[in-house]
């Protein structure tokens, strides 16, 4: 049985991609520079990714207007890898050697980009990874503007022990079952520990990718927060299993007062979904809100909404901007710069002007890419779920912080602490 | 529960004591400015003292506070956002023009819990009876030594039952703490009927020793009460734990039942391996997307009924795309298993690919009409969500319009009569070919029935279908074929079985030992759980 539905899933996969095809454009001038878009637009994942291929095709659109990079225009090559790990593997080789692209954006899972890596390596590309991640990686070939666990989810578990936070002593660390959440746990419950919690006052529980049925692990929540001591829970769940799991949440009445969750993976363009009402006060860590104020951001928001309207999005006039469209953002920016700085697209001379870069985030700092470790220097925000989906900025750094890819609660990286 | 609550009423008592003086004040332009601080002390105080006041002008501006309507306007104006304008927060007088710089003043969840607790100390002495027994049992959960001046005149004048009864644990809960033994002992007895986890918590601590090896409580009879009644608390929260796990159980078995009983009838009946069956759920899952889309546009006022009218749309929709499909294609194939699982297939592909053309590749948004959202509070404060109900109980009702149409009426019979024997079906002058095509749709129909239902619980998008194939010919292929009595028990057992193992080992683990019991299970038992006598297996 088990076997038969993944093959039918593999055959299912592959069919309807070769239906689809890779949608990429013509050739619109005879020379211009290719640039891969490699995010999922079907399956668990499309309910996040599909906005990350949207905003770097108006990013490209945006750079092509003004002029393209060093005079020649950006051609988006967009593929489609369908949530299907192995299947990034293959379209990542696909750009790269077929496509020729000169940089790729991409990947959202941290399953896909370690299936990416090392065709990236053996072929030389170069890749953009916009999403948080658990760090423990650092791959010459890729730059990462998504935040790393110091920037995210170390400050969001430290707001959640603080006053404001509501003190929390016992912790549930709930996520889907791959690389990134259990990485991220394992940092999380060394800091923990770090911090005197006890392994007693842990509850990890994990869930398949697409699980829709959450009614066991919120009674189990319910019984370990009846403790006596204040519960919080961090999840780390992605895709579109966050609509079920909120659902039951809100049905379940586990109130944001009682039991506050804290997410790494849920962003506005996830909570469309959902009726955020009975979520209000729940949270999320991240760095960048669709709610932040100020002209860069509401420059940002308007021309996503007009290029959404223009190019026919579904549902283009309830469009939301939300973290890893910003580091998408942010990422095709700094490589036009570094290309621009270098003077050729060739991959190793831009992986060298791209330390240092800097530019003006909508999350209205001005974000630098480290010289050295090729993460972006970022604040981090932690936000309350209003009634309308979006967030409330309850807490943020002052400036932005240097990224620690090599976590310092994980055993064997003290000697990487400088990288 | 809440740790901070206490310390917020703390703070909220203090205010009490502080305000008893000059009762119906209007709310100090200094208080309204920390209410709008940017530290939170500050503002729970202010809260606090607002509470405390509970003028009428008071409590206004406390909801405005909770719904994020309070705003401060660029020349640094405390207003009160409404739907019509807005009015000042000090006077309550409208101001014209309407001020477009107001910026709503952010509340955290530790502001929010001061809020409620403010609000549940007025509300405690409200006239509704629904408001004390909310506010009720927030003091429960936050109980404590500086409640007592308002649990107890509380617990005085309250007339309703249930509301005493919640007051009067809230009221055993800080007399635990009592100096008096006679007290303590009353106490500790009282909480035993009490249902919360955390009671128990606090009981278990009472038989503890500290460091010096002497019990926390020294009265021994103070001991034996807090014993007896922490051992009621846990006969009560076992049985909550397990009526709790056999409700998830149900609701997942009715899930799978609705998933799977289309299928009962395409392969039990025709013995079709219809691999498209996923695909049928799809349907019927997007046609209730569309029906609630056309009730979105042109019946805004009953929005909430879309399900209903939805309910037939489905069946209708997957109906005749199941009739089709066997017109078309399945129809030529009969008696060749092996062609007939590949063309399904092929179907199911035409099937979500044309979905992704029409809806796009992304989940839809289906959403709970209000009257199936949030949940019904139980025994042991158990919440069944109603989504959940709804659906358990439309399962049932499924079920019976099926056993209705195959046992009673003339159609079912002759599906019954093909099922049996074919051929003699066809020599007695059953139109053979006629009742396959009836019998499919009815079988699709139902799939978009599970369709409908299912939009109500996961997520509707183009392969929807893909993750329950397999759930469904699990449950047909375990409960035997052709066995309606057989579906339901194999669905409910899996959903039983299911949420036990998902309990213990967690829901990844949960599907491995499911997969591999089936296994087991096949091997023994190949014919199901109720095999059909007749001739019926080997076509």
């Amino acid at each position: 049985m088990k076997t038969r539905r993944s093959f039918i899933k593999a055959l299912t996969l592959s069919a309807s991609l070769a239906a689809m095809g890779s949608v990429s454009t013509f050739a619109q001038a005879a020379d211009t520079i290719k640039v891969g878009v490699l995010h999922s637009l079907s399956g668990t994942m499309a309910i996040s990714e599909t906005a990350l291929k949207n905003v770097a095709l108006m990013a490209i659109d945006e750079i092509n207007a003004a002029g393209g990079v060093m005079g020649k225009q950006l051609e988006p090559v967009v593929v489609d890898p369908a949530s299907n790990w192995p299947l990034f593997a293959e379209k990542a080789r696909q750009l790269l050697s077929q496509d020729k692209v000169a940089v790729t954006f991409g990947c959202w899972t941290s399953v896909s980009r370690k299936s990416v890596n090392p065709v990236f390596k053996e072929l030389n590309g170069l890749l953009f990874y916009p999403v948080q991640y658990e760090g423990e990686e650092l791959e010459k070939n890729v730059f990462y503007t998504g935040a790393a666990p110091n920037q995210q989810a170390i400050p969001a578990v430290e707001y959640l022990m603080s006053k404001d936070g509501g003190e929390a002593k016992r912790f549930v660390l709930l996520g889907t079952d791959y690389v990134y959440p259990r990485t991220t746990n394992k940092i999380l419950r060394a800091f923990l520990h770090s911090k005197g919690v006890k392994d007693e006052d842990i509850m990890e529980e994990y869930t398949p990718f697409g699980h829709s049925d959450y009614q066991t692990i919120i009674a189990n929540i319910k019984k370990f927060a009846a403790a006596g001591k204040k519960t919080a829970v961090v999840s780390t769940i992605n895709g579109d299993s966050n609509v079920p799991f909120y659902k039951e949440l809100g049905n379940a009445g586990l109130k944001a007062t009682d039991v506050p969750v804290v997410a790494f993976s849920v962003g506005e363009e996830e909570l469309r979904g959902v009726d955020a009402k009975p979520l209000v006060g729940h949270l999320a860590a991240w760095n960048y809100f669709m709610s932040v104020k100020n002209p860069t951001n509401a420059a940002f928001i308007k021309k996503y909404q007009d290029w959404a309207k223009k190019n026919g999005v579904p549902n283009a006039d309830t469009v939301v901007t939300n973290d890893p469209m910003e580091a998408t953002y942010v990422g095709i920016y700094m490589w036009k710069q570094a290309v621009e700085q270098a003077k050729t697209t060739d991959v190793d001379a831009v992986i060298a002007a791209l330390g240092g870069q800097t530019f003006k985030a909508p999350s209205g700092f001005t974000l630098t890419m480290d010289k050295t470790n090729h993460h972006l220097h970022k604040p981090v925000l932690i936000g309350e779920v209003r009634a309308d989906g979006q967030f409330s900025t309850v807490w943020k750094t002052k400036a932005p912080i240097r990224a620690q890819p090599w976590s310092p609660y994980i055993a064997g990286n003290e000697a990487k602490q400088n990288m | 529960m809440p740790l901070s609550v206490p310390h917020l009423l703390r703070v909220f008592l203090l205010a009490v004591c502080c305000t008893l003086g000059s009762a119906h004040a209007a709310p100090s332009a200094e208080t309204l400015a920390r209410l709008a601080d940017d530290d939170s002390d500050t503002r729970i105080a202010a809260i606090a003292e607002l509470g405390a006041e509970g003028s009428a002008q008071s409590v206004a501006l406390l909801d405005a506070l909770a719904d994020e309507a309070l705003a401060l306007t660029g020349s640094g104006r405390l207003v009160i956002l409404t739907d019509t304008g807005a009015l000042d927060a000090a006077s309550g007088e409208a101001i014209e023009p309407y001020p477009d710089d107001a910026d709503p003043l952010m509340i955290n969840n530790r502001v929010r819990n001061a809020l409620q607790s403010a609000k549940a100390a007025t509300n405690i002495r409200a006239s509704d009876r629904g408001t004390r027994l909310a506010a009720a049992q927030l003091l429960r959960d936050s109980a404590s030594e500086l409640l007592m001046p308002i649990l107890e005149p509380a617990l005085a004048t309250e007339q309703d039952k249930e509301i005493r009864s919640i007051l009067a644990l809230a009221v055993a809960r800080v007399n635990l703490a009592s100096a008096e033994p006679a007290k303590r002992i009353l106490a500790a007895q009282r909480l035993g009927d009490s249902s919360d986890a955390s009671v128990k918590a606090t009981l278990a601590a009472l038989l503890d020793k500290d460091a010096n090896g002497q019990f926390v409580e020294p009265d021994a009879e103070v001991r034996a009460a807090a014993k007896g009644s922490m051992q009621s608390i846990e006969r009560r929260l076992a049985m909550a734990d397990l009526a709790s796990t056999a409700f998830t159980g149900l609701s997942l078995g009715s899930i799978l039942l609705l998933a799977a009983l289309g299928l009962a009838i395409t392969y039990g009946v025709m013995g079709v391996i219809n691999m498209a069956h996923g695909e049928l759920l799809m349907v019927g899952a997007y046609a209730t997307y569309v029906v609630q889309g056309l009730f979105r546009s042109y019946l805004p006022d009953y929005v909430d009924s879309y399900v209903l009218a939805a309910v037939p749309v489905a069946f209708l929709a997957a109906a005749a795309v199941g009739m089709l499909m066997e017109r078309t294609v399945i129809r030529w194939l009969y008696g060749r298993p092996l062609e007939t699982l590949l063309a399904t297939w092929g179907l199911s592909l035409v099937l979500i690919q044309t979905a992704r053309v029409i809806f796009g590749p992304q989940n839809v948004e289906v959403a709970n009409p209000a009257w199936m959202s949030g949940g019904v509070s139980t025994y042991a404060d158990i919440v069944l969500p109603w989504n959940r109900l709804v659906i358990i109980g439309f399962a049932i009702f499924v079920l019976l319009l099926v056993w209705l149409m195959m046992q009673k009426t003339r159609l079912g019979m002759f599906v019954r009569a093909v099922t049996q024997n074919r051929a003699m079906a066809g020599c007695v002058g059953v139109p053979t070919a006629r009742i396959d095509t009836l019998a499919f749709g009815i079988g699709a129909g139902i799939a978009g029935l599970g369709g409908c239902a299912l939009s109500q619980v996961a997520n509707v998008g183009p392969a929807m279908g893909q993750g329950y194939i397999v759930d469904s010919f699990m449950v047909v292929v375990l409960g035997g074929v052709g066995q309606l009595a057989g579906a339901v028990t194999a669905a409910m057992g899996l959903g039983l079985m299911t949420k036990i193992l998902e309990g213990w080992a967690g829901a990844v683990v949960a599907k491995i030992l499911v997969l591999v019991f089936i296994i087991i299970f096949i091997q023994k038992r190949p014919q199901g759980l109720f095999a059909l006598k007749g001739r019926f297996v080997e076509d």
